[in-house]
């Protein structure tokens, strides 16, 4: 009698475990990478808290940006430390749904937010330099929530966008989104360019099914983590597509780090939910090359750190210094790696 | 669908206009914890202190509650003539939705008119409200966005019988854009894009008249976005809708229009024995690559010139609400879709 009950569990594992079984990585043989983890390093002041920390990204000086999901969406300023510096953008237009921050060259701050529909460039004060999309007015009366085909996509109008990244020139690049599925450029002062893809989602290449996060190299080819089609995506500089990478799991998110030899880190988060099974097969983040190469994995899910629970965004401005903003356990880790050793091959 | 609509209104402005030598710069400086939202209006006093109408976001719809309710989403914030922050003026007020416009009079009082709540109300001086136009809905239209959560339906809904767009002769608004007194202090409010009307009360706030509805004919209006009066009691009513100004006397009266102009949705008048009439042909919201200039020209209609185009940099614009013109050669532009005012100098 125990034997069958453990046979039936066995047998619903497996069916639950189908579901999510494409999220699983088909790569192989990948060395694992030691690290690590500095859990809660940011220090809050008393009464404060994080809620959904769905965006993370640091500053040339080190200062860490959170932006997440509380009584309303917030974004905190902590210097290197982790000691908690200043809020910004208190009550703004634009914040209702964080989804994204980053930080660019010239450390102005960049806020993605899924529910106004805004992508916000603030300076490094935090004072609003300019504003992207348009919020929908509330004399339109409610929004009801999205079905049925998505609305024909529009140049300057996002429709719940994801990310937000930039190539040397300064030129502006939006991944957009949940109910549209393409990729926007626009040029520095605001104007549109061009995009890849559209309303409709789609598996060709240049095709996306929820272009989810978005980073471009210093080459300024754009990366997209094309989430629902469990892959990314390399565009170049005018959005036309390269090649894409279906073997790293699901297209989550995935950060590039600056300088003269880039990493690109790709996170094939576990699903929301925690299904059975899901921690097995699912969770590691994979440290590459812009060439493809595969140098090794870390990291898997779990409640307590060092696990963790479904990562959203990772900075990696200081490629050894991974900050991992984690949407269901309301926390932000720092993952100490070991530096890489210098590939002869490549220098 | 879009696009042909944007280019229409792009043809039909005059580009033959002369273009006007302009500076601009951001004339406020905000504390660290206000953020401007879409601004819907700015408006200075006789002091030069200035008042900004903005759009702050977190309109919050109840559930839970026998009907769903709507408030906050609105600020009024003043300035002083250097645009330090001086106050914040009807903290919570019960009619702060979604911010129109706000005009000063010559008395100083501060008038604000808001779209979404459909009223108009008087501040004096000191910030205190001093006189109320229209009655806030009790609560939100639901199923929402079918022509705006305002008094539903064609004409404001409340005029039994009456042509689309005239509503009843009373202060009951859909959709109101803006205020205007002539010398004696009559009160003319644009009832706006819901209604498609002008109505005129006494100083005392007493009923007079109303004239319009929707339409294209003389006196007629596809949308009154703006009005401005001069010297003479004379009305003049952008008609964005319908791409011109409309020009009545005193008492409704049609006098003639003005086209050439684009999509006139704001207008101001200066004060002094010339006046001069400057106009927006305002950008549509999802759009920055038609439009955009604001144009000066007399009272019967001669251009003087043009200046700015739309865009995110400054001397661009984005989608203009408001001009005040209370000095002619200095204006200041409330712009929806870059969250902010210029200060401009016409040389």
């Amino acid at each position: 009698m125990h034997r069958h009950l453990a046979h039936a569990f066995a047998a619903l594992l497996i069916v639950a475990g189908s579901a999510t079984a494409q999220q699983k990585a088909t790569i192989t043989g990948v060395p694992e990478i030691s690290f690590t983890s500095v859990p809660n390093f940011l220090k809050l002041p008393a009464g404060e808290s994080l809620g959904e920390s769905v965006a993370v990204a640091t500053d040339s000086k080190g200062h860490v940006f959170v932006y997440h999901r509380r009584d309303t969406t917030r974004l905190f300023e902590f210097d290197r430390n982790g000691t908690f510096l200043k809020e910004i953008g208190k009550g703004y237009y634009g914040f209702e749904f964080a989804h994204s921050v980053r930080v660019d060259k010239d450390d102005n701050i960049w806020t993605v937010d899924e529910g106004t529909n805004l992508v916000t460039k603030f300076s490094p004060e935090g004072k609003v330099l300019m504003v992207l999309g348009r919020r929908p007015p509330a004399v339109d009366g409610p929004v009801v929530f999205p079905a049925g085909p998505n609305q024909p996509s529009q140049k300057y109008i996002f429709c719940r966008p994801t990310d937000v990244g930039w190539d040397p020139q300064g030129n502006i690049f939006v991944s957009d989104g949940y109910c549209n599925n393409r990729v926007v450029k626009y040029d520095k002062n605001g104007r549109f360019l061009a995009q890849a893809g559209s309303e409709k989602s789609g598996n060709g290449l240049g095709e996306f099914n929820l272009p989810h996060g978005l980073q471009v190299d210093e080459r300024g080819n754009v990366w997209v983590a094309d989430r629902t089609n469990n892959r990314y995506q390399v565009l170049d500089n005018n959005l036309k597509p390269m090649r894409e990478i279906t073997n790293l799991g699901v297209g989550w998110t995935l950060c590039i780090s600056p300088g003269p030899h880039q990493y690109v880190f790709h996170s094939n988060s576990n699903p929301n939910g925690n299904a059975p099974g899901t921690w097995d097969t699912t969770g590691e983040i994979y440290k590459t090359e812009l060439d493809g190469t595969v140098l090794g994995k870390f990291g898997k899910p779990g409640k307590n750190p060092p696990g963790f629970q479904v990562v959203h965004m990772m900075d990696c401005r200081n490629p050894n210094e991974i900050v991992l903003g984690e949407i269901e356990s309301w926390r932000v880790q720092k993952f100490i790696l070991p530096s890489t050793p210098s590939r002869t091959s490549t220098r | 669908m879009v696009a042909f609509v944007a280019a229409s209104i792009s043809t039909d402005a005059q580009n033959a206009a002369p273009a006007l030598t302009f500076d601009a710069a951001n004339p406020l400086t905000l504390p660290d914890d206000i953020y401007l939202g879409e601004v819907g209006g700015v408006a200075t006093n006789s002091r030069g202190d200035i008042y900004v109408y903005t759009r702050t976001g977190h309109p919050t719809l109840s559930i839970a509650t026998a009907r769903p309710f709507a408030h906050g989403g609105s600020r009024l914030f003043q300035f002083d003539r250097n645009g330090r922050f001086t106050r914040e003026i009807g903290a919570g007020a019960y009619g702060f939705l979604f911010a129109a416009q706000v005009r000063v009079d010559p008395q100083d009082n501060i008038w604000v008119v808001d779209e979404l709540s459909a009223m108009v109300m008087k501040f004096d001086s000191q910030g205190r409200v001093a006189f109320l136009l229209g009655r806030k809905a009790e609560a939100i239209n639901n199923p929402p966005r079918a022509g705006g959560a305002g008094p539903a339906g064609e004409g404001g809904g409340r005029g039994g019988g009456r042509a689309a767009g005239a509503g009843a002769p009373q202060d009951v608004f859909n959709r109101p854009t803006d205020v205007a007194w002539d010398a004696q202090g009559n009160i003319f409010v644009a009832d706006g894009l819901g209604n498609s009307r002008i109505a005129k009360f006494n100083k005392d706030g007493a009923f007079v008249k109303s004239w319009g509805q929707r339409g294209t004919g003389n006196g007629e209006f596809a949308s009154v976005n703006s009005i401005a009066i001069d010297a003479q009691g004379n009305v003049y009513a952008a008609d964005a809708g319908n791409q011109r100004i409309q020009v009545f006397d005193n008492n409704g009266t049609f006098k003639s229009e003005i086209k050439g102009v684009g999509n006139a949705q704001a207008i101001c008048i200066t004060s002094g024995p010339n006046q001069l009439m400057y106009v927006s042909n305002s950008n549509p919201p999802n759009d920055i690559d038609t439009a955009g200039e604001i144009y000066k020209m007399r009272l019967d209609g001669t251009m003087v010139g043009k200046f700015g185009r739309a865009g995110k940099l400054l001397k661009e614009f984005g989608t203009v609400n408001e001009i005040d013109c209370r000095s002619e050669n200095t204006l200041l532009v409330a712009e929806v879709g870059n969250f902010r005012v210029q200060k401009i100098t016409i040389r």
